[in-house]
């Protein structure tokens, strides 16, 4: 188990060393598409994996200020907001601070916290979590598809629009697995852990 | 007690993350980068540039000689085929309304090229023939070097994207200079009327 942990947060580390590579960079960031649906979900996933190889002391210090989760998660859709703006994602592109607060933000920020949060979190704050995920990405994406003008100045509209297409289509297919997944059962609703959601 | 530390926590996040967001929205009134833009230089307006151009008459001016005067800017490329065709027209059409102030000398229409590798002064003096310039005030230019385009458009804040079909797409507005220099306004590239009225309403006192 320590040893898997270990790989992890060396491939993190290797990913998001990749990612900062100014080609990789200037490739992901060519369209409004790759950079939502790839750079920053990769980005996100590097700083989830970095933290595996944090020492369990520091997880335990973590979780006495982490009840359920709920603060990471928190932290978490803030952080999400911020780089939500389309002001925030024109900036990343045109000013390096920005592009650094992005670089360091996403991973540590988003990434990080939901890994260390997400195993914590019960059936009710999971649910919240992921219906307000849905909920957002279906917003976005109708905004996105409907906008007459470009909300992005670095971005082209038949790119926004694209990317409206795939998040309302990725919205609805969450959706479809969730509602599979509670028709089925295979849902946690009681937390294996030590804090089921009976404890409330 | 984890959970009263977990509430401390995140109202600490909410409130720094509201804070946060309130900074980075102006207010939460500018979620783009255009209107963010359009905020800021309305309540801190800068000072352009004196940078050169050279005009489609082959001559030179500058920012810094046009001073004195009020300034109705866009941005253009003249090779353009979609909505920037209008735009040319929009200027020609500012010649009517502001045809006294313009032949007062209180006002100038300006267009500046952000092509200038492409529309030298015979390209530029052609976009004016086909979009009707009746012959009033309105300069058409490019800037001299690669470097001073750089200012300039960062000056205006005008973001040109390769649209992958050798033009452009870029952020079309009517800038607002006023005598002193300023960048004071921008304003709908197509609304004419909003252009000759704010230009209108501060030259009559």
């Amino acid at each position: 188990m320590k040893h898997r942990s270990g790989h992890l947060c060396l491939m993190g580390a290797m990913l998001w060393a990749v990612l900062a590579i100014p080609a990789v960079r200037h490739v992901l960031e060519s369209t409004m598409t790759l950079q939502l649906l790839i750079q920053v979900p990769l980005l996100a996933l590097a700083g989830g994996w970095l933290v595996q190889g944090a020492p369990g002391w520091l997880d335990r210090r973590l979780h006495a200020w982490n009840h359920r989760g709920i603060s990471g998660l928190l932290l978490a859709s803030l952080t999400g907001m911020v780089w939500m703006l389309p002001l925030a994602m024109d900036a990343a592109l045109n000013d390096p601070q920005v592009r650094l607060a992005k670089f360091l933000s996403v991973p540590l920020l988003i990434g990080a916290p939901i890994a260390l949060s997400w195993p914590r979190a019960g059936f009710v704050v999971r649910g919240v979590v992921l219906m307000e995920l849905i909920a957002t990405m279906m917003r976005l994406g109708w905004l996105y598809l409907i906008s007459p003008i470009r909300l992005c100045s670095n971005y082209l509209l038949d790119d926004q629009q694209r990317l409206g297409k795939i998040l309302l289509v990725a919205a609805f297919a969450i959706l479809l697995v969730l509602v599979w997944k509670l028709m089925w059962g295979h849902v946690d609703s009681a937390h294996k852990g030590t804090e089921g959601i009976n404890s409330n | 007690m984890a959970v009263l530390r977990t509430l401390l926590v995140s109202l600490v996040l909410l409130a720094a993350g509201l804070g946060i967001l309130t900074a980075a929205t102006d207010g939460f009134r500018a979620y783009t980068t255009e209107t963010a833009r359009r905020i800021r230089v309305r309540e801190h307006p800068p000072l352009v540039p004196p940078l050169p151009l050279q005009t489609a008459a082959g001559g030179r001016t500058s920012f810094g000689e046009l001073r004195g005067r009020w300034l109705l800017v866009d941005f253009i490329y003249t090779r353009c085929m979609s909505y920037c065709s209008v735009q040319g027209s929009e200027f020609a059409r500012l010649q009517g309304p502001l045809a006294d102030p313009l032949a007062a000398g209180q006002v100038a229409l300006l267009s500046v090229s952000f092509d200038p590798t492409h529309d030298d002064p015979a390209a530029l003096a052609d976009y004016q023939r086909q979009h009707g310039d009746h012959g009033a005030v309105w300069i058409a230019a490019r800037p001299v070097d690669q470097a001073d385009l750089t200012a300039l458009m960062h000056a205006f804040g005008v973001v040109a994207v390769p649209d992958g079909w050798g033009g452009f797409v870029h952020n079309a507005a009517i800038a607002v200079v006023d005598p002193a220099g300023r960048l004071v306004a921008i304003l709908d590239w197509n609304d004419a009327r909003a252009a000759t009225r704010y230009v209108m309403q501060r030259l009559t006192p």
